[in-house]
Protein backbone atom coordinates (compact mmCIF):
# COMPACT_ATOMS: atom_id res chain seq x y z
CA UNK A 1 0.00 0.00 0.00
CA UNK A 2 1.29 3.65 -0.78
CA UNK A 3 2.06 5.72 1.84
CA UNK A 4 -0.42 7.95 0.58
CA UNK A 5 -3.01 5.66 1.33
CA UNK A 6 -2.12 4.04 4.33
CA UNK A 7 -1.62 8.01 5.50
CA UNK A 8 -5.15 8.76 4.70
CA UNK A 9 -6.74 5.66 6.03
CA UNK A 10 -4.33 6.48 9.63
CA UNK A 11 -6.50 9.81 9.59
CA UNK A 12 -9.44 8.50 8.49
CA UNK A 13 -9.39 5.96 11.45
CA UNK A 14 -8.54 8.81 14.22
CA UNK A 15 -10.98 11.11 12.77
CA UNK A 16 -14.11 8.13 13.14
CA UNK A 17 -12.60 7.22 16.85
CA UNK A 18 -12.87 11.04 17.71
CA UNK A 19 -16.44 11.46 15.71
CA UNK A 20 -17.15 8.48 18.21
CA UNK A 21 -15.80 10.47 21.09
CA UNK A 22 -17.64 13.65 20.48
CA UNK A 23 -21.04 11.95 19.46
CA UNK A 24 -21.57 10.01 22.96
CA UNK A 25 -22.39 13.74 24.77
CA UNK A 26 -24.11 14.63 21.82
CA UNK A 27 -26.14 11.83 21.85
CA UNK A 28 -27.32 12.70 25.35
CA UNK A 29 -27.92 16.49 24.52
CA UNK A 30 -24.37 17.62 25.29
CA UNK A 31 -22.80 19.59 22.24
CA UNK A 32 -18.99 19.34 23.04
CA UNK A 33 -16.25 22.10 21.14
CA UNK A 34 -13.74 20.86 22.87
CA UNK A 35 -12.38 17.57 21.23
CA UNK A 36 -8.77 19.16 20.75
CA UNK A 37 -8.09 19.30 23.70
CA UNK A 38 -9.28 15.93 25.01
CA UNK A 39 -7.43 14.62 22.04
CA UNK A 40 -4.23 16.50 23.31
CA UNK A 41 -4.28 15.08 26.56
CA UNK A 42 -3.88 11.60 25.33
CA UNK A 43 -1.71 12.38 22.38
CA UNK A 44 0.63 14.25 25.09
CA UNK A 45 -0.15 11.23 28.03
CA UNK A 46 1.04 8.53 25.34
CA UNK A 47 4.16 11.00 23.83
CA UNK A 48 5.17 11.53 26.86
CA UNK A 49 5.37 7.86 28.45
CA UNK A 50 6.58 6.73 24.88
CA UNK A 51 9.48 9.18 24.55
CA UNK A 52 10.64 9.76 28.60
CA UNK A 53 10.27 6.20 29.79
CA UNK A 54 10.70 4.19 26.57
CA UNK A 55 7.30 2.53 27.42
CA UNK A 56 5.58 0.27 24.36
CA UNK A 57 2.24 1.09 22.59
CA UNK A 58 0.55 -1.65 24.40
CA UNK A 59 1.34 0.26 27.77
CA UNK A 60 1.12 3.98 26.40
CA UNK A 61 -2.68 3.20 24.87
CA UNK A 62 -4.23 1.59 28.00
CA UNK A 63 -2.98 5.00 29.74
CA UNK A 64 -3.45 7.87 27.25
CA UNK A 65 -7.34 6.65 27.64
CA UNK A 66 -7.39 5.88 31.40
CA UNK A 67 -5.78 9.72 32.13
CA UNK A 68 -8.27 11.53 29.17
CA UNK A 69 -11.22 9.64 31.03
CA UNK A 70 -10.19 10.33 34.10
CA UNK A 71 -9.91 14.00 33.12
CA UNK A 72 -13.60 14.25 31.64
CA UNK A 73 -14.75 12.28 34.87
CA UNK A 74 -13.89 15.27 37.03
CA UNK A 75 -14.59 18.35 34.01
CA UNK A 76 -17.79 16.41 33.55
CA UNK A 77 -19.49 17.46 36.79
CA UNK A 78 -18.95 21.79 36.80
CA UNK A 79 -19.03 21.17 32.82
CA UNK A 80 -22.60 19.42 33.14
CA UNK A 81 -23.68 22.51 35.21
CA UNK A 82 -23.79 24.29 32.12
CA UNK A 83 -26.27 23.84 29.07
CA UNK A 84 -26.93 25.07 25.90
CA UNK A 85 -24.13 27.50 24.00
CA UNK A 86 -22.69 28.03 27.43
CA UNK A 87 -21.41 24.60 27.57
CA UNK A 88 -20.27 24.60 24.16
CA UNK A 89 -18.31 27.73 25.23
CA UNK A 90 -17.08 26.16 28.33
CA UNK A 91 -16.48 22.95 26.50
CA UNK A 92 -13.89 25.33 24.04
CA UNK A 93 -12.46 27.19 26.83
CA UNK A 94 -11.37 23.90 28.53
CA UNK A 95 -9.23 23.28 25.33
CA UNK A 96 -7.86 26.19 25.02
CA UNK A 97 -6.60 25.76 28.75
CA UNK A 98 -5.46 22.52 27.95
CA UNK A 99 -3.51 23.74 24.95
CA UNK A 100 -2.03 27.11 26.72
CA UNK A 101 -0.98 24.39 29.63
CA UNK A 102 1.06 22.12 27.26
CA UNK A 103 2.54 25.17 25.31
CA UNK A 104 4.45 26.32 28.73
CA UNK A 105 5.48 23.24 29.97
CA UNK A 106 8.78 22.50 29.68
CA UNK A 107 8.02 18.74 30.75
CA UNK A 108 6.01 18.31 27.35
CA UNK A 109 8.30 20.04 24.92
CA UNK A 110 6.28 23.60 24.95
CA UNK A 111 5.80 25.20 21.78
CA UNK A 112 9.07 22.48 20.28
CA UNK A 113 6.45 19.10 20.76
CA UNK A 114 7.40 15.82 21.52
CA UNK A 115 8.93 13.16 19.18
CA UNK A 116 7.43 9.97 19.87
CA UNK A 117 10.09 6.85 19.47
CA UNK A 118 7.23 3.86 19.28
CA UNK A 119 5.28 3.80 15.92
CA UNK A 120 2.82 2.35 14.73
CA UNK A 121 1.49 0.83 11.65
CA UNK A 122 -1.83 2.18 9.85
CA UNK A 123 -3.08 -1.34 10.84
CA UNK A 124 -3.21 -0.39 14.27
CA UNK A 125 -5.44 2.92 14.11
CA UNK A 126 -7.66 1.12 11.28
CA UNK A 127 -8.15 -1.69 14.12
CA UNK A 128 -8.98 0.74 16.77
CA UNK A 129 -11.77 2.52 15.02
CA UNK A 130 -13.06 -0.66 13.85
CA UNK A 131 -13.42 -1.52 17.45
CA UNK A 132 -14.51 1.39 18.56
CA UNK A 133 -17.28 1.53 15.72
CA UNK A 134 -18.65 -1.72 17.15
CA UNK A 135 -18.24 -0.76 20.56
CA UNK A 136 -20.75 2.48 19.89
CA UNK A 137 -22.99 0.29 17.62
CA UNK A 138 -23.24 -2.10 20.68
CA UNK A 139 -23.82 0.66 22.83
CA UNK A 140 -26.26 2.46 21.09
CA UNK A 141 -28.19 -1.11 21.07
CA UNK A 142 -28.48 -1.44 24.92
CA UNK A 143 -30.44 0.44 27.69
CA UNK A 144 -27.63 2.83 27.94
CA UNK A 145 -28.03 4.02 24.47
CA UNK A 146 -31.77 4.53 24.87
CA UNK A 147 -31.70 6.15 28.27
CA UNK A 148 -28.86 8.08 26.41
CA UNK A 149 -31.28 9.45 23.51
CA UNK A 150 -33.97 9.59 25.67
CA UNK A 151 -32.20 12.12 27.66
CA UNK A 152 -31.58 13.99 24.77
CA UNK A 153 -35.14 14.46 23.78
CA UNK A 154 -36.72 15.32 26.94
CA UNK A 155 -34.59 15.24 30.07
CA UNK A 156 -37.14 16.23 32.34
CA UNK A 157 -39.45 12.83 31.25
CA UNK A 158 -36.23 11.03 31.00
CA UNK A 159 -35.82 11.76 35.04
CA UNK A 160 -39.53 11.01 35.83
CA UNK A 161 -38.48 7.46 34.18
CA UNK A 162 -36.77 6.60 36.67
CA UNK A 163 -33.68 7.27 35.07
CA UNK A 164 -30.43 9.57 36.91
CA UNK A 165 -29.90 11.66 34.10
CA UNK A 166 -27.16 13.56 35.46
CA UNK A 167 -25.22 10.05 35.82
CA UNK A 168 -25.83 9.05 32.25
CA UNK A 169 -24.55 12.25 30.79
CA UNK A 170 -21.15 12.43 33.01
CA UNK A 171 -20.89 8.37 32.46
CA UNK A 172 -21.33 9.51 28.36
CA UNK A 173 -18.81 11.98 29.04
CA UNK A 174 -16.45 9.99 30.04
CA UNK A 175 -16.72 7.10 27.91
CA UNK A 176 -16.14 9.54 25.19
CA UNK A 177 -12.98 11.09 26.82
CA UNK A 178 -11.30 7.53 26.65
CA UNK A 179 -12.35 7.67 23.17
CA UNK A 180 -10.39 10.94 22.46
CA UNK A 181 -7.48 9.57 24.46
CA UNK A 182 -7.18 6.67 22.12
CA UNK A 183 -7.39 8.97 19.00
CA UNK A 184 -4.71 10.73 20.55
CA UNK A 185 -2.25 8.37 21.66
CA UNK A 186 -3.30 6.72 17.55
CA UNK A 187 -2.19 10.19 16.74
CA UNK A 188 0.96 10.47 18.30
CA UNK A 189 2.35 6.88 17.62
CA UNK A 190 1.61 7.12 13.80
CA UNK A 191 2.57 10.87 13.02
CA UNK A 192 5.95 9.75 15.19
CA UNK A 193 5.53 13.75 16.98
CA UNK A 194 2.69 15.98 18.83
CA UNK A 195 2.73 19.60 18.83
CA UNK A 196 0.22 21.39 20.24
CA UNK A 197 -0.57 23.61 17.38
CA UNK A 198 -1.77 20.26 15.84
CA UNK A 199 -4.65 20.10 18.26
CA UNK A 200 -5.95 23.89 17.36
CA UNK A 201 -9.85 25.08 17.59
CA UNK A 202 -10.46 24.15 13.87
CA UNK A 203 -9.97 20.78 14.99
CA UNK A 204 -12.38 20.65 17.49
CA UNK A 205 -14.73 22.25 14.91
CA UNK A 206 -14.14 19.69 12.28
CA UNK A 207 -15.03 16.77 14.97
CA UNK A 208 -18.56 18.65 16.14
CA UNK A 209 -19.28 18.96 12.48
CA UNK A 210 -18.52 15.24 11.62
CA UNK A 211 -21.04 14.49 14.25
CA UNK A 212 -23.27 17.51 13.93
CA UNK A 213 -23.44 17.03 9.86
CA UNK A 214 -23.01 13.03 9.50
CA UNK A 215 -26.07 12.56 12.53
CA UNK A 216 -26.96 12.80 16.36
CA UNK A 217 -29.62 10.60 16.01
CA UNK A 218 -27.98 6.42 15.18
CA UNK A 219 -23.98 5.23 15.20
CA UNK A 220 -24.36 5.45 11.77
CA UNK A 221 -24.39 9.67 11.47
CA UNK A 222 -20.46 10.23 12.73
CA UNK A 223 -19.29 7.28 10.79
CA UNK A 224 -20.37 8.83 7.41
CA UNK A 225 -19.68 12.16 8.81
CA UNK A 226 -16.07 11.60 9.15
CA UNK A 227 -15.46 9.40 5.76
CA UNK A 228 -17.53 12.41 4.31
CA UNK A 229 -15.06 15.24 5.34
CA UNK A 230 -12.16 13.32 5.32
CA UNK A 231 -11.94 11.90 2.15
CA UNK A 232 -13.93 14.61 0.46
CA UNK A 233 -10.89 17.42 0.23
CA UNK A 234 -8.76 13.90 -1.29
CA UNK A 235 -11.42 13.51 -3.43
CA UNK A 236 -11.36 17.49 -4.68
CA UNK A 237 -7.56 17.02 -5.32
CA UNK A 238 -8.48 14.95 -8.42
CA UNK A 239 -11.74 17.08 -9.46
CA UNK A 240 -10.47 20.42 -8.77
CA UNK A 241 -8.05 20.74 -11.95
CA UNK A 242 -10.45 18.94 -14.00
CA UNK A 243 -13.31 20.97 -12.95
CA UNK A 244 -11.26 23.59 -13.93
CA UNK A 245 -10.73 22.63 -17.57
CA UNK A 246 -14.15 22.28 -17.73
CA UNK A 247 -15.30 25.63 -16.39
CA UNK A 248 -12.18 27.24 -18.68
CA UNK A 249 -14.20 25.59 -21.47
CA UNK A 250 -17.25 26.74 -20.78
CA UNK A 251 -16.61 29.87 -20.50
CA UNK A 252 -14.64 29.54 -24.18
CA UNK A 253 -11.09 29.75 -22.59
CA UNK A 254 -8.01 28.86 -24.68
CA UNK A 255 -4.93 27.18 -24.00
CA UNK A 256 -2.93 25.52 -21.02
CA UNK A 257 -4.13 26.36 -17.75
CA UNK A 258 -2.23 26.46 -14.12
CA UNK A 259 -3.55 23.72 -11.29
CA UNK A 260 -5.91 25.64 -9.27
CA UNK A 261 -4.85 26.86 -5.84
CA UNK A 262 -5.23 23.91 -2.83
CA UNK A 263 -7.03 26.12 -0.88
CA UNK A 264 -10.07 26.49 -3.38
CA UNK A 265 -10.78 22.46 -1.91
CA UNK A 266 -11.68 24.38 1.85
CA UNK A 267 -13.47 26.80 -0.53
CA UNK A 268 -15.66 23.86 -1.80
CA UNK A 269 -15.80 22.01 1.34
CA UNK A 270 -17.20 25.16 3.15
CA UNK A 271 -19.98 25.69 0.56
CA UNK A 272 -21.16 21.84 0.50
CA UNK A 273 -20.78 22.53 4.68
CA UNK A 274 -23.57 25.43 4.57
CA UNK A 275 -25.77 23.24 1.78
CA UNK A 276 -26.10 20.38 4.08
CA UNK A 277 -26.75 22.81 7.21
CA UNK A 278 -29.47 23.82 4.72
CA UNK A 279 -31.34 20.97 3.32
CA UNK A 280 -30.18 18.24 6.15
CA UNK A 281 -30.28 20.25 9.48
CA UNK A 282 -30.82 16.73 11.03
CA UNK A 283 -27.53 15.43 9.61
CA UNK A 284 -26.79 13.15 6.73
CA UNK A 285 -28.12 10.14 8.07
CA UNK A 286 -31.17 10.40 10.08
CA UNK A 287 -33.16 8.14 12.17
CA UNK A 288 -36.00 7.55 9.92
CA UNK A 289 -33.75 6.87 7.24
CA UNK A 290 -32.21 4.09 8.82
CA UNK A 291 -35.34 2.76 10.16
CA UNK A 292 -36.85 3.03 6.76
CA UNK A 293 -34.05 0.59 5.31
CA UNK A 294 -35.04 -1.36 8.35
CA UNK A 295 -38.31 -1.59 7.58
CA UNK A 296 -38.38 -3.27 4.31
CA UNK A 297 -36.42 -5.83 5.34
CA UNK A 298 -38.82 -6.29 7.90
CA UNK A 299 -41.74 -5.89 6.47
CA UNK A 300 -41.04 -8.72 3.51
CA UNK A 301 -40.13 -11.30 6.66
CA UNK A 302 -43.47 -10.15 8.22
CA UNK A 303 -45.45 -10.70 5.32
CA UNK A 304 -43.89 -14.58 4.63
CA UNK A 305 -44.35 -14.83 8.49
CA UNK A 306 -48.17 -13.86 8.49
CA UNK A 307 -49.08 -15.36 5.21
CA UNK A 308 -51.60 -17.62 5.41
CA UNK A 309 -50.79 -21.15 4.90
CA UNK B 1 -62.56 1.10 63.47
CA UNK B 2 -59.51 2.43 61.45
CA UNK B 3 -60.16 3.14 57.70
CA UNK B 4 -57.99 2.05 54.81
CA UNK B 5 -54.91 4.24 54.14
CA UNK B 6 -55.99 5.79 50.86
CA UNK B 7 -52.92 5.24 48.37
CA UNK B 8 -52.24 9.12 48.15
CA UNK B 9 -53.06 11.54 50.16
CA UNK B 10 -52.60 15.54 50.31
CA UNK B 11 -52.84 17.05 53.93
CA UNK B 12 -52.92 20.91 53.48
CA UNK B 13 -50.51 21.58 50.46
CA UNK B 14 -49.68 25.11 50.23
CA UNK B 15 -47.38 26.49 47.25
CA UNK B 16 -46.31 29.75 46.22
CA UNK B 17 -44.33 31.23 43.19
CA UNK B 18 -42.71 34.47 44.52
CA UNK B 19 -46.23 36.08 45.98
CA UNK B 20 -48.73 34.21 44.14
CA UNK B 21 -50.38 31.49 46.13
CA UNK B 22 -50.93 29.05 43.53
CA UNK B 23 -52.37 26.33 45.94
CA UNK B 24 -53.63 26.88 49.31
CA UNK B 25 -54.26 24.47 51.95
CA UNK B 26 -55.38 21.76 50.17
CA UNK B 27 -55.96 18.30 51.14
CA UNK B 28 -57.48 15.45 49.69
CA UNK B 29 -57.46 11.39 49.40
CA UNK B 30 -57.59 9.02 46.38
CA UNK B 31 -57.96 5.61 47.74
CA UNK B 32 -56.97 2.70 46.13
CA UNK B 33 -58.47 1.44 42.83
CA UNK B 34 -60.13 4.77 42.44
CA UNK B 35 -61.10 6.90 39.28
CA UNK B 36 -61.31 10.41 40.55
CA UNK B 37 -61.11 13.65 38.47
CA UNK B 38 -59.48 17.10 39.36
CA UNK B 39 -61.22 19.75 37.53
CA UNK B 40 -61.15 23.30 37.91
CA UNK B 41 -61.00 26.67 35.33
CA UNK B 42 -57.92 27.45 34.10
CA UNK B 43 -55.45 27.98 36.23
CA UNK B 44 -57.08 26.28 39.26
CA UNK B 45 -53.75 24.82 40.36
CA UNK B 46 -54.57 21.03 38.68
CA UNK B 47 -51.46 20.98 36.74
CA UNK B 48 -49.73 21.94 39.66
CA UNK B 49 -50.99 19.63 41.91
CA UNK B 50 -49.26 16.78 39.54
CA UNK B 51 -46.35 18.42 39.66
CA UNK B 52 -45.96 18.35 43.33
CA UNK B 53 -47.35 14.79 43.32
CA UNK B 54 -44.28 13.74 40.57
CA UNK B 55 -41.73 15.93 42.37
CA UNK B 56 -41.03 18.53 40.02
CA UNK B 57 -41.75 21.14 42.36
CA UNK B 58 -41.60 20.56 46.95
CA UNK B 59 -44.66 22.16 48.54
CA UNK B 60 -43.87 25.24 50.79
CA UNK B 61 -46.61 23.37 53.85
CA UNK B 62 -48.02 20.40 54.07
CA UNK B 63 -47.29 16.74 53.43
CA UNK B 64 -47.56 14.72 50.49
CA UNK B 65 -48.32 11.02 51.47
CA UNK B 66 -48.14 7.92 49.15
CA UNK B 67 -49.61 4.81 51.29
CA UNK B 68 -49.31 6.61 54.65
CA UNK B 69 -45.18 7.63 53.81
CA UNK B 70 -44.47 10.80 53.24
CA UNK B 71 -43.19 11.71 50.34
CA UNK B 72 -42.35 15.34 49.43
CA UNK B 73 -38.71 15.34 49.84
CA UNK B 74 -38.33 12.16 47.56
CA UNK B 75 -36.30 13.24 44.46
CA UNK B 76 -38.42 13.00 41.10
CA UNK B 77 -36.62 10.25 39.47
CA UNK B 78 -36.97 7.56 42.67
CA UNK B 79 -41.36 8.98 42.51
CA UNK B 80 -41.91 6.15 40.04
CA UNK B 81 -40.54 3.48 42.51
CA UNK B 82 -43.10 4.45 44.56
CA UNK B 83 -45.81 3.44 41.65
CA UNK B 84 -46.30 6.87 40.64
CA UNK B 85 -46.45 7.36 36.73
CA UNK B 86 -47.87 10.34 34.85
CA UNK B 87 -48.79 11.41 31.30
CA UNK B 88 -48.74 15.37 30.15
CA UNK B 89 -50.91 18.01 29.19
CA UNK B 90 -48.65 18.23 25.97
CA UNK B 91 -47.68 14.97 24.87
CA UNK B 92 -44.43 14.43 25.85
CA UNK B 93 -43.07 11.16 24.32
CA UNK B 94 -39.23 10.91 22.71
CA UNK B 95 -39.96 12.60 19.16
CA UNK B 96 -36.34 10.57 17.86
CA UNK B 97 -37.49 7.32 19.40
CA UNK B 98 -40.06 4.44 18.31
CA UNK B 99 -42.94 3.37 19.51
CA UNK B 100 -41.20 0.38 20.89
CA UNK B 101 -38.43 2.52 21.93
CA UNK B 102 -40.52 5.08 23.99
CA UNK B 103 -42.63 2.01 25.98
CA UNK B 104 -38.98 0.37 26.83
CA UNK B 105 -38.04 3.41 28.12
CA UNK B 106 -40.94 3.40 30.70
CA UNK B 107 -39.81 0.04 31.17
CA UNK B 108 -36.45 1.92 33.38
CA UNK B 109 -38.04 1.90 36.40
CA UNK B 110 -38.13 -2.07 36.91
CA UNK B 111 -34.62 -2.36 35.31
CA UNK B 112 -32.01 -0.53 37.37
CA UNK B 113 -28.93 -1.60 37.57
CA UNK B 114 -25.90 -1.14 35.41
CA UNK B 115 -25.97 -4.74 34.15
CA UNK B 116 -29.61 -4.04 32.92
CA UNK B 117 -28.46 -0.86 31.59
CA UNK B 118 -25.22 -2.72 29.41
CA UNK B 119 -27.50 -5.79 28.22
CA UNK B 120 -28.60 -5.15 24.29
CA UNK B 121 -32.16 -4.49 23.36
CA UNK B 122 -31.31 -5.24 19.97
CA UNK B 123 -27.87 -6.62 18.89
CA UNK B 124 -28.60 -10.32 17.57
CA UNK B 125 -32.06 -10.68 17.99
CA UNK B 126 -34.16 -9.58 20.64
CA UNK B 127 -34.42 -8.97 24.83
CA UNK B 128 -37.20 -9.92 26.68
CA UNK B 129 -37.72 -6.35 27.41
CA UNK B 130 -38.33 -5.38 23.93
CA UNK B 131 -40.86 -8.60 23.23
CA UNK B 132 -42.62 -7.59 26.65
CA UNK B 133 -43.22 -3.82 24.72
CA UNK B 134 -44.51 -5.26 21.63
CA UNK B 135 -46.79 -7.74 23.62
CA UNK B 136 -48.13 -5.05 25.37
CA UNK B 137 -48.65 -2.84 22.25
CA UNK B 138 -50.42 -5.45 20.49
CA UNK B 139 -52.86 -6.15 23.57
CA UNK B 140 -53.65 -2.06 23.62
CA UNK B 141 -54.32 -2.29 19.86
CA UNK B 142 -51.40 -0.37 18.34
CA UNK B 143 -49.06 -3.03 17.42
CA UNK B 144 -49.24 -2.09 13.78
CA UNK B 145 -46.51 0.77 14.66
CA UNK B 146 -43.47 -0.69 16.34
CA UNK B 147 -40.75 0.44 14.98
CA UNK B 148 -42.35 3.93 13.86
CA UNK B 149 -40.36 7.30 14.57
CA UNK B 150 -42.66 9.03 17.28
CA UNK B 151 -43.12 12.05 15.72
CA UNK B 152 -44.49 10.67 12.44
CA UNK B 153 -47.76 9.14 14.55
CA UNK B 154 -50.84 10.67 14.74
CA UNK B 155 -52.05 12.74 17.76
CA UNK B 156 -54.46 10.42 19.32
CA UNK B 157 -51.88 6.90 18.49
CA UNK B 158 -49.38 9.28 20.73
CA UNK B 159 -51.80 10.16 23.47
CA UNK B 160 -52.19 6.44 24.08
CA UNK B 161 -49.16 5.69 23.49
CA UNK B 162 -48.03 7.92 26.27
CA UNK B 163 -50.65 6.42 28.67
CA UNK B 164 -48.74 3.07 27.58
CA UNK B 165 -45.37 4.34 28.39
CA UNK B 166 -46.64 5.23 32.06
CA UNK B 167 -48.37 1.71 32.57
CA UNK B 168 -45.03 -0.72 31.75
CA UNK B 169 -43.88 0.86 34.64
CA UNK B 170 -46.82 -0.61 36.42
CA UNK B 171 -47.42 1.78 38.92
CA UNK B 172 -50.30 2.25 41.58
CA UNK B 173 -51.06 5.28 40.79
CA UNK B 174 -51.74 6.80 36.84
CA UNK B 175 -51.82 10.72 36.34
CA UNK B 176 -53.06 11.88 33.57
CA UNK B 177 -53.19 15.29 32.51
CA UNK B 178 -56.12 16.02 30.27
CA UNK B 179 -55.78 12.74 27.99
CA UNK B 180 -59.00 13.85 26.14
CA UNK B 181 -57.32 17.77 24.82
CA UNK B 182 -57.43 17.57 20.88
CA UNK B 183 -59.52 14.56 20.57
CA UNK B 184 -62.11 14.49 18.37
CA UNK B 185 -65.61 12.81 20.37
CA UNK B 186 -65.04 9.42 18.48
CA UNK B 187 -61.14 9.45 19.90
CA UNK B 188 -62.77 10.36 23.42
CA UNK B 189 -64.93 7.38 23.16
CA UNK B 190 -61.78 5.34 22.14
CA UNK B 191 -59.68 6.52 25.00
CA UNK B 192 -62.84 6.29 27.64
CA UNK B 193 -62.78 2.22 26.76
CA UNK B 194 -58.81 2.39 27.17
CA UNK B 195 -58.86 4.11 30.62
CA UNK B 196 -61.63 1.84 31.80
CA UNK B 197 -59.47 -1.06 31.03
CA UNK B 198 -56.52 0.20 32.84
CA UNK B 199 -58.69 0.76 35.39
CA UNK B 200 -60.08 -2.85 36.14
CA UNK B 201 -56.59 -3.73 36.01
CA UNK B 202 -56.48 -1.89 39.27
CA UNK B 203 -54.26 0.49 38.70
CA UNK B 204 -55.71 4.12 40.46
CA UNK B 205 -56.26 6.81 37.93
CA UNK B 206 -56.87 10.86 38.84
CA UNK B 207 -57.56 12.62 36.00
CA UNK B 208 -57.53 16.45 35.09
CA UNK B 209 -59.92 17.04 32.47
CA UNK B 210 -62.01 19.53 30.62
CA UNK B 211 -64.33 17.40 29.13
CA UNK B 212 -66.92 16.93 31.50
CA UNK B 213 -68.22 13.84 29.56
CA UNK B 214 -64.97 11.85 29.69
CA UNK B 215 -65.22 12.83 33.75
CA UNK B 216 -68.79 11.48 34.11
CA UNK B 217 -68.26 8.20 32.16
CA UNK B 218 -65.27 7.33 33.76
CA UNK B 219 -64.90 8.78 37.18
CA UNK B 220 -66.63 8.46 40.38
CA UNK B 221 -65.17 10.96 42.39
CA UNK B 222 -64.26 14.90 41.79
CA UNK B 223 -62.33 17.22 43.52
CA UNK B 224 -62.80 20.70 42.04
CA UNK B 225 -60.47 23.46 42.36
CA UNK B 226 -60.67 27.38 42.42
CA UNK B 227 -57.85 29.63 42.19
CA UNK B 228 -55.66 27.28 44.22
CA UNK B 229 -58.87 26.06 46.77
CA UNK B 230 -60.44 23.33 47.06
CA UNK B 231 -64.33 24.06 46.43
CA UNK B 232 -65.83 20.59 46.30
CA UNK B 233 -64.91 16.70 46.79
CA UNK B 234 -67.28 14.37 46.34
CA UNK B 235 -69.38 12.51 44.36
CA UNK B 236 -69.45 12.74 40.24
CA UNK B 237 -73.13 13.21 40.08
CA UNK B 238 -73.46 15.65 42.49
CA UNK B 239 -70.74 18.38 41.26
CA UNK B 240 -73.41 20.41 38.61
CA UNK B 241 -75.73 20.78 41.62
CA UNK B 242 -72.95 22.17 43.90
CA UNK B 243 -72.94 26.18 44.09
CA UNK B 244 -69.89 26.85 44.44
CA UNK B 245 -68.32 25.05 41.07
CA UNK B 246 -71.20 26.59 39.52
CA UNK B 247 -70.39 29.89 40.34
CA UNK B 248 -66.57 29.36 39.44
CA UNK B 249 -67.66 28.00 36.05
CA UNK B 250 -70.17 30.92 35.04
CA UNK B 251 -69.62 33.62 37.88
CA UNK B 252 -72.04 34.82 40.50
CA UNK B 253 -75.43 33.68 40.79
CA UNK B 254 -76.79 37.10 40.18
CA UNK B 255 -75.16 38.30 37.05
CA UNK B 256 -77.41 36.44 34.64
CA UNK B 257 -76.69 32.91 34.69
CA UNK B 258 -77.80 30.46 32.07
CA UNK B 259 -77.56 27.41 34.25
CA UNK B 260 -80.75 25.54 34.42
CA UNK B 261 -80.60 23.74 38.10
CA UNK B 262 -83.32 24.58 40.73
CA UNK B 263 -81.69 27.52 42.58
CA UNK B 264 -80.78 29.09 39.06
CA UNK B 265 -84.48 29.42 38.24
CA UNK B 266 -85.42 31.48 41.48
CA UNK B 267 -84.90 34.30 40.17
CA UNK B 268 -87.13 34.05 37.43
Amino acid sequence: MSGYWSGILTILSINIIMAYAIFLPVATGQLNLGGAGFQAVGAYGAAFLSSKYGLSVWETIPFAMALTALVSFLIAFPLLRTKGVYLVLATFAFAEVVGGAILNSTMLGGPMGLSVPAFVEYQVPVLGALLVTIFIFYLMATRFGLVMRAAHDDDVVTDLMGVNVRGIRVAAFTIGGALAGLAGALYAHSFSFVEIQGFNASLSIYVLLYVLLGGTQTAWGPLAGALFFTMLPEALRVALPALKGWMGLAMGFQGARTAPDESWRFVILGILTVLMMMFRSEGLITRVMVEKLRFRHHAVRLARVDAPA
Amino acid sequence: MTAPTPLLSLHNISKRFGGLAVISDVSFDVSAGARMALIGPNGAGKTTIFNLVSGFYQPDEGDIMMEGRAIQTIASRHRIGLGIARSFQNIRLMPHLSVTENIMLGQQARAGGVVELLKPLSFFGHSHWRDEAQALLKDMGLHTYPGEVVANLPYGIRKKIEVVRALVARPKLLLLDEPAAGLNAAETDSLTGFLKRISDTGVTLLVVEHDMGLVRRLCDHVVVLNFGRKIYDGPTANVQNDPLVLEAYLGPRDAASPAKTAEGCHAA
